[in-house]
Formats: C-alpha cells, sequence, structure tokens
C-alpha cells in the first residue's frame, strides 16, 4: 500500500516537472518532453527482466518454488512495460521524424526483438504442464533472455554496416541538471510503479494459487 | 573421458536412428532445395546480388527449424529421454549428443544447399563459408536445447519456431554481414561469441530443462 502510494505521488511530481519546470529542448521543442516517460519506461522494462531472471537463478540455483511466481511476474512487467516502450518510441519517432517506425533507432529494434523473445515466454509456459518442471523450462528460458539482450544489442549494432547508416542520434546537447533532475524522479517513480504492479500481481497469483489448494482440498475432502 | 564416450554413444544413437528410418535428412535436403528455388520467383530480376545472400540465410535457418523441430519429439513419444535421465550419465552429455547429431545434419544439408546457391545466385565465397560453419554450431547449440524445451509442451512442433527464430537473428546479422559487410573478420568473430556464449549457457543448463 505504501508502496502505491509512493508510486503515484513520484510519478506525478516527475510528471508535473516534466511538464511544467523542465526547461524545453532547443532542438526538439515540446515533443522532446516524451522522453522522461519513454525512456523511465525503457530502463523499467530491463529491471524487469533483470529481476525475472534474478529470480529464476535463484529457483535453479536453491530449489524454492516461490521463486518460480517472482520469476514469472517480473518478466510479465518486464513485457507490459517493454510493450510501453514501443509504443511510446514509436509516438516519438512520429513526432521527430514524421515515421512511425524507424530502423535507424537501436533500441526501439531491440525492444522488438524482446518483444518477439518475451512474447514466446508466455507461448513456452502456457503450454508446459503444471509444476516444478515448468518452473525450471520457464527459468532457464528467462537465464537466455537477459544473455539475450546484449547479444542483440551488439547484433542491431554491427547490422547498421550493412542495413544502413545511422541518420538520427539522440547524442544532442548534454542533459542539464534540471532535465537530469526531473529523468531521475520519473524513473524512480516508474520503478515504483512497477514494484506497485509487481506485488499486487504477485499477492493476487498467490491468492489465486492458495484458492485451487483449498479447493482441491475440499473436493478431495 | 567417459563423458566423451557418452556423448559419442548418443550422436551415435541419433544418427544411426536416421539411416534406419531415413526421415529428417531427406526432407531438410528437399526444403532447402525448394527454399532455394520458391527465393529465385520472389526476387525481382533487378534486385542486387546482395539481396540473394539474405535468402541464403533464411533458407539455412528455415531448414534448421525443420530439422531440429523434431529433434526430442521420439525422444518424449518413444519415453526415452526417462531412461536417458535414469541412466548414469552427465545431463550435459544428453545435450551435446544432440548438438554434434544436428551439426551432422546441418552439415549435410549445406552441403547440398551451398552448391546449389551457387548455381542458381552466385558464387559463395569463403568467408561465406566460415561463417556458415560458425553459424551452425550455434544454431545446434540453441537449437537442441530450446527443442528439448518445446518437446516438454502441448504445443511441441508450433512453439518451437517462436522459441528459436527471435533467438537466432544474431545469426542471421552475423552470417549476412561476413558476406556484404566491409569488415567480414568482425562479423565472424561475432558468430564466434554468440557459440561460446549460448554454448556454455545451454551445457550448464541442460539439465534443468529435463530432469523431472
Amino acid at each position: 500500500m505504501s508502496v502505491a502510494v509512493a508510486a503515484a505521488v513520484v510519478l506525478v511530481a516527475g510528471v508535473a516537472l516534466a511538464l511544467l519546470w523542465a526547461p524545453e529542448d532547443d532542438d526538439q521543442g515540446p515533443s522532446q518532453r516524451i522522453f522522461y516517460l519513454h525512456v523511465p519506461i525503457a530502463l523499467t522494462a530491463y529491471a524487469g527482466f533483470g529481476w525475472g531472471a534474478w529470480k529464476a537463478l535463484r529457483l535453479l540455483w536453491t530449489g524454492g518454488q516461490r521463486y518460480d511466481l517472482e520469476s514469472y511476474t517480473a518478466i510479465h512487467m518486464g513485457t507490459i512495460f517493454g510493450t510501453l516502450t514501443l509504443v511510446t518510441g514509436s509516438i516519438w519517432a512520429r513526432t521527430s521524424w514524421g515515421v512511425w517506425w524507424s530502423w535507424g533507432e537501436r533500441q526501439l529494434v531491440l525492444f522488438l526483438i524482446l518483444f518477439l523473445f518475451y512474447a514466446a515466454y508466455f507461448m513456452l509456459r502456457f503450454s508446459l504442464p503444471d509444476g516444478p518442471g515448468r518452473a525450471r523450462i520457464s527459468a532457464v528460458y528467462a537465464l537466455f533472455g537477459v544473455v539475450l539482450i546484449p547479444i542483440s544489442f551488439l547484433a542491431i549494432r554491427l547490422a547498421e554496416n550493412f542495413i544502413h547508416p545511422v541518420v538520427f542520434t539522440r547524442d544532442g546537447p548534454q542533459m542539464s541538471g534540471d532535465m537530469f533532475f526531473t529523468f531521475c524522479v520519473c524513473l524512480a517513480g516508474m520503478l515504483l510503479l512497477a514494484g506497485t504492479l509487481y506485488l499486487n500481481e504477485l499477492a493476487g497469483k498467490r491468492l489465486d494459487l492458495r484458492l485451487r489448494e483449498l479447493r482441491e482440498a475440499l473436493e478431495l475432502g | 573421458m567417459t563423458y566423451v564416450r557418452d556423448v559419442a554413444a548418443l550422436a551415435r544413437k541419433d544418427l544411426l536412428l536416421e539411416l534406419r528410418a531415413r526421415e529428417t535428412l531427406p526432407a531438410m535436403l528437399l526444403f532447402v532445395l525448394a527454399t532455394l528455388v520458391a527465393f529465385r520467383f520472389a526476387l525481382p530480376a533487378d534486385a542486387s546480388e546482395r539481396a540473394s545472400v539474405g535468402l541464403l540465410w533464411v533458407a539455412i535457418l528455415f531448414t534448421a527449424l525443420l530439422g531440429i523441430t523434431r529433434a526430442f519429439i521420439p525422444e518424449r513419444e518413444q519415453r526415452v529421454l526417462d531412461g536417458l535421465v535414469l541412466a548414469p550419465v552427465d545431463r550435459s552429455a544428453i545435450w551435446l549428443g544432440k548438438v554434434l547429431a544436428t551439426l551432422a545434419f546441418l552439415g549435410a544439408a549445406e552441403l547440398v544447399a551451398l552448391p546449389a546457391f551457387g548455381l542458381f545466385f552466385e558464387g559463395v565465397t569463403w568467408n561465406t563459408v566460415a561463417a556458415v560453419v560458425l553459424a551452425d554450431v550455434g544454431i545446434s547449440a540453441v537449437g537442441a536445447i530450446l527443442a528439448a524445451m518445446a518437446a516438454a509442451g502441448r504445443a511441441r512442433e508450433l512453439l518451437f519456431p517462436i522459441l528459436f527464430l527471435p533467438l537466432s537473428l544474431p545469426i542471421l546479422v552475423g552470417g549476412v554481414g561476413a558476406a556484404v559487410g566491409d569488415d567480414p573478420a568482425r562479423y565472424l568473430a561475432f558468430l564466434a561469441l554468440y557459440d561460446g556464449v549460448f554454448a556454455i549457457l545451454a551445457w550448464a543448463s541442460f539439465e534443468y530443462v529435463v530432469t523431472e
């Protein structure tokens, strides 16, 4: 509950700072302000994937079954925020460059690959019979994911040399102190939001599981 | 030393099975030829020669997909995997045996595919041959563990391509880059890096996939 309140407060403060306080970008004008949402969302997605892989590693290491649900929920959060990254990135591309999609934008292409990869995670998970076998296979797949992130990023950079040169870079002027502060508030807000959703979903799923166990016990009894 | 013998025995089992049943390899050979012919008609007449290199790599990936999809399905259906897991062998040996057998099938398919590509489209450079060899290692390493994962589920054949394609995109980049990029050595090194990283990960984590 307290996490939820903190998420709401920090996120509202972050959006207010981003819209009202942060200085306007000389190059891109007001459209640059989507940066304060887009980049924190992307970093939160990475945090979700990383947290999911960490829990997966714990599961394989210790065999504790509770890590399965934690890993699954974290990857679920990562996928939701990853999809939001694609959407916000697409909107930004439209306002800055006039196109909805640009293969020159490395992070967006990476998120598209990750989206495909983690969508397959859910296909895999729902195809497997419930139990410790499913937990272990999902965990191994989650570990492949965090290894795929840097390898894919490298691949995308290498591919630019022969697909087409980089036209757009975002290495404009360095961020000013005001901008960086706003960015950090937004990032904290987004992480808190993801944390809230994660804890909520985890609690819900645990309740579900408990309910099913009780029902089975009743039917047997 | 016993590890090597276990791996060899497991790989030999797959190759012998294939020699007797002749299921996978003829399908792969026909498939790769048919794909190349299909690509001939998919490319407009004024398409660049570079475009056809990309198609070669798509053909190789799809042929691998066809060959590896069923790699662990007989094991699951005939309950061989239960026996293998119970046998006193290291579980990673099961993976390595499957990787070696897959490598043999892929290599045989490419012995047909590369000359056919040279005949239908353009000559194959040594860079491409080197990239194909490196890519085969990565495809087999990742393919064998993903096939074991997919075979454990209900969707099986349906699931494997979805798991495999996102993971094989870096291989596509390395392979095409080695043929058309300015600096082929960088792309070959990238393929070697991919092979190393994913082979170690798959080798270390395979036992968790097959343990019941």
